[in-house]
């Protein structure tokens, strides 16, 4: 384990910077988001980023391919972006989380390569949660935010930051920055114990997903209560936009004028048009939109990947929803109803 | 601010059916000059033009827009223009709001007889959208080459 | 105030002027309320809230709840009621079958203005008077309820009921200078290039997640262009900032002199644009061009943009009068 005075992060920061692209939460239009570090920038005093880390490994919209045309003649254009090594700094243990639910999904074969190539070039240095919020579920998944996982994992406590490698990326980023000392591997045990009590307190920290599992998904999947949760939905795509699992994407053509620009963009099974085909007849009311996106995460996902569910308790959807409709509602209504 | 001589702006004119692009006509036929650059779009009415046609050809490479209409009281659908006219002002004052240069965006009234004054306005119009340069911020990069 | 809204609630269901109720329900915390519809003293007596966190307008539900068989009774707020009357304009909703109770207001509290202000952790929130009283994780603390006050509220342009059947608590009046078009003036005094690096730091923000319009009750097309894909602007990201400009100004315009200004728009923007100043800009330059208008008043007013007089000034006004030049 390597320790350092928190008054040094900055000097981190900028060693960081030197060798890679470095990227913190910092706050900027009045909320904390990742961004790409600049000198003197200030790690946000905020629990978690408006946005999850996802947006850094699997961005919002992506080019695909190019086409040129000029007469009959059709160029392809290579539109990808090479990508180069970077290191993101600040990540929860949520978010850290995340990554192994959409690398299953990716990086499961056909592999996406575009996600492939980012994820083998950054570097994930997560950070423990010293004061979780009252939306934080994360122990329901039986993530611990005081391990908080990733490449390397940071604590901070009192004036001091400590981290430590958790892969042979983590080792090599901490290695090559001579400014942290080793320390003893049991230095963090008191911040740990810290944020373990706080964690007890957490309201929703125990919630019950008994019975959301593949032999329980008829009956889920009919559950009557689907109508009156959905009630009052309003159909935008605000809780799967700042998910860090929601991994649906749409590709489209962009007319250039002079060619076309194929992109994929985050999709919501939220919006009406999603996974339109041919046949024209897809999921019709909100309330069918409604169900999948729960039953996804909460059904669905664990019964395809050996019981790991598609949510991770970040507690945004909780802050964000317009009408506060969210994932610990539907699994205490739907709880009910297999008990 | 700069004058780029080389610049040649691409100027989107909406023009009414029943009064300016038979002006435009005019203006041809009486061999008054005004610039190529000036791409016509004929419309059934200046009260045709939906806020999204204006913001599409910025899009896709327009550096001004300019809608053409008949001359408030002589629109061919009685009233028309005048919605016309209350739509565009608004219009034009929300994209100097976002902080779009206004010089960029004009209404002008040409009836079926003001050759000359098509010919005029399209020249001054050409002018000072040169002097403003090129569209940079209602731009899609994709539609550039 | 809530147990006289529950009561209102249960006496109208009890004796059969409504079948069902629409309101605000219990979350998981005091703050997380979402709209529902009630049809039992049961759930009424449960779940039924009325506080500080009733911030939705539950007019745009009324859409489609006015068109189902019998009769809904809706409870809104002053600002609700402009939306409502504004939407019968539209011959949006079916008349006959809500019951509006009107429902006086004192201004809503943003949970984001809560954090903001420093409590963490949040468990519950209770008001007492002006001051707020928060049980949180890390300990309890007070802060008035002024600073909790969402912004839409501060600037509060009306705690008048416009529309009613009945009510419940005092008619408010309309407030003059409530010094809502402060930040469009500050805006407008600012250099185009300020203000156009205002707008692209703020909508560049947008990650196009809809809210805005999906809540909004002045939007209420069947099929939004932007939804259409044989629009050719159907976009369902934020791609590039022409995308995100283009969006904000068409939904903007096409809302201009319909929207009452409830302020849902930047409510539940999960970025926290300031959408509001867009409507704002066209309800001020309405005013200032074509004389005070305030839609959702009243029923019979035309809007200003589906009206004109021949005097009408030119667009060239805009060279003008606009915002500041360089």
């Amino acid at each position: 384990m390597k320790q350092l005075a928190l008054s040094k992060l900055n000097e981190l920061f900028a060693a960081m910077a030197a060798q890679q692209q470095l990227y913190i939460p910092a706050d900027k239009g009045g909320q904390a988001q990742f961004l790409p570090y600049v000198d003197g920038m200030e790690l946000t005093k905020s629990l978690n980023t408006a946005r999850s880390a996802k947006d850094l490994f699997f961005p919002q919209t992506e080019d695909i391919v190019g086409f040129q045309v000029k007469g009959t003649e059709i160029t392809i254009e290579e539109t990808r972006d090479p990508g180069a090594p970077f290191v993101v700094f600040g990540v929860r243990a949520c978010d850290a989380r995340s990554f192994e639910i959409l690398d299953r999904v990716f990086l499961s074969d056909p592999v996406d390569t575009f996600y492939e190539t980012r994820r083998t070039n950054g570097t994930v240095v997560t950070l423990a949660c010293t004061r979780p919020e009252e939306t934080c579920f994360c122990g329901a998944f039986g993530i611990d935010p005081a391990n908080p996982g990733g490449d390397a994992a940071a604590w901070m406590a009192g004036e001091t930051l400590y981290l430590k490698a958790n892969t042979k990326k983590g080792e090599k980023l901490l290695s090559s920055l001579p400014l942290l000392a080793d320390c003893d591997d049991n230095a963090v045990e008191t911040v740990q114990a810290e944020i373990h009590a706080i964690t007890e307190k957490l309201p929703l920290n125990k919630l019950d997903l008994t019975g959301f599992d593949g032999d329980h998904l008829m009956e889920h999947f009919n559950n009557p209560a689907w109508s009156k949760l959905s009630e009052s939905c309003l159909g935008c795509g605000t809780c799967t936009f700042v998910c860090p699992t929601c991994q649906c994407y749409d590709v489209r053509d962009f007319d250039t004028g002079h060619g076309v620009r194929r992109f994929r963009c985050w999709d919501s099974c939220m919006y009406s048009d999603f996974t339109m085909m041919a046949h024209g007849t897809n999921r019709p009311t909100q309330k069918e939109r409604f169900r999948q996106r729960f039953m996804h995460k909460l059904v669905y996902f664990p019964s395809n990947n050996d019981g790991i569910y598609g949510c991770v308790g970040c507690g945004r959807c909780l802050a964000k929803c317009p009408i506060s409709m969210n994932i610990v509602k539907v699994a205490k209504t739907l709880g009910e109803g297999t008990k | 601010m700069q004058v780029n001589n080389e610049f040649k702006p691409t100027i989107v004119a909406f023009c009414c059916n029943w009064c300016s692009y038979a002006g435009a006509d005019l203006s041809g036929t009486n061999r008054l000059n005004y610039p190529a650059n000036v791409k016509i779009i004929r419309v059934p009415c200046s009260c045709r033009v939906n806020p999204m046609f204006i913001l599409r050809a910025f899009q896709r490479g327009a550096d001004g827009v300019i809608i053409c209409g008949c001359h408030p009281g002589d629109c061919h659908y009685t009233t028309g223009n005048y919605y016309a006219r209350r739509r565009m002002t608004l219009l034009f004052s929300m994209l100097d709001y976002l902080g779009i240069e206004k010089g960029r965006t004009r209404v002008e009234w040409v009836s079926a007889a003001e050759g000359a004054k098509f010919a005029a306005t399209m020249n001054e119009f050409v002018e000072t959208v040169t002097k403003l340069g090129e569209n940079k911020r209602l731009e899609d990069l994709r539609c550039k080459n | 105030m809530q147990e006289l809204i529950k009561a209102k609630a249960i006496e109208l269901l009890e004796n059969g002027t409504v079948d069902r109720v629409l309101g605000w329900k219990t979350g998981e915390f005091f703050y997380d309320l979402t709209p529902a519809v009630f049809t039992s003293r049961e759930e009424i007596e449960k779940d039924f809230v009325y506080s500080v966190f009733s911030g939705a307008n539950l007019s745009k539900y009324l859409v489609k709840e006015s068109r189902k068989d019998g009769k809904v009774a809706a409870f809104l707020k002053p600002c609700d009621t402009y939306s409502f009357n504004q939407l019968l304009k539209e011959h949006r909703i079916w008349r006959d079958h809500v019951h509006v109770v009107g429902i006086a207001c004192d201004g809503m509290c943003d949970m984001e203005k809560i954090r903001a202000y420093g409590a963490k952790g949040v468990l519950s929130v209770e008001r007492d008077g002006d001051t707020l009283k928060l049980e949180t994780l890390y300990g309890p603390m007070t802060m008035n309820k002024a600073d909790a006050e969402a912004e839409r509220c501060i600037c509060c342009k009306s705690r008048k009921l416009v529309a009613y059947d009945e009510k419940i608590g005092e008619d408010g009046d309309v407030i003059e200078n409530s010094g809502r078009f402060d930040m469009v003036a500050k805006l407008e005094a600012m250099t185009p290039d300020e203000r156009y690096a205002f707008w692209q730091g703020e909508l560049s923000k947008c990650i196009r997640c809809n809210a805005c319009r999906n809540v909004c009750p002045a939007c209420t097309c069947e099929k939004c262009v932007f939804d259409n894909p044989k629009s050719g602007i159907a976009q369902k990201a934020a791609v590039n900032s022409f995308e995100e400009s283009m969006y904000h100004i068409i939904r903007a315009f096409h809302v201009a002199s319909r929207c009452t200004d409830c302020g849902e728009c930047s409510r539940v923007c999960p970025q926290n644009i300031p959408l509001h100043l867009l409507n704002r800009k066209f309800i001020k330059d309405i005013n200032e061009l074509y004389g005070e208008y305030q839609s959702g008043a009243d029923l019979e007013t035309r809007p200003p943009l589906m009206n004109f007089t021949q005097e009408d000034c030119e667009p060239s006004v805009v060279y003008e009068r606009g915002g500041k030049q360089a």
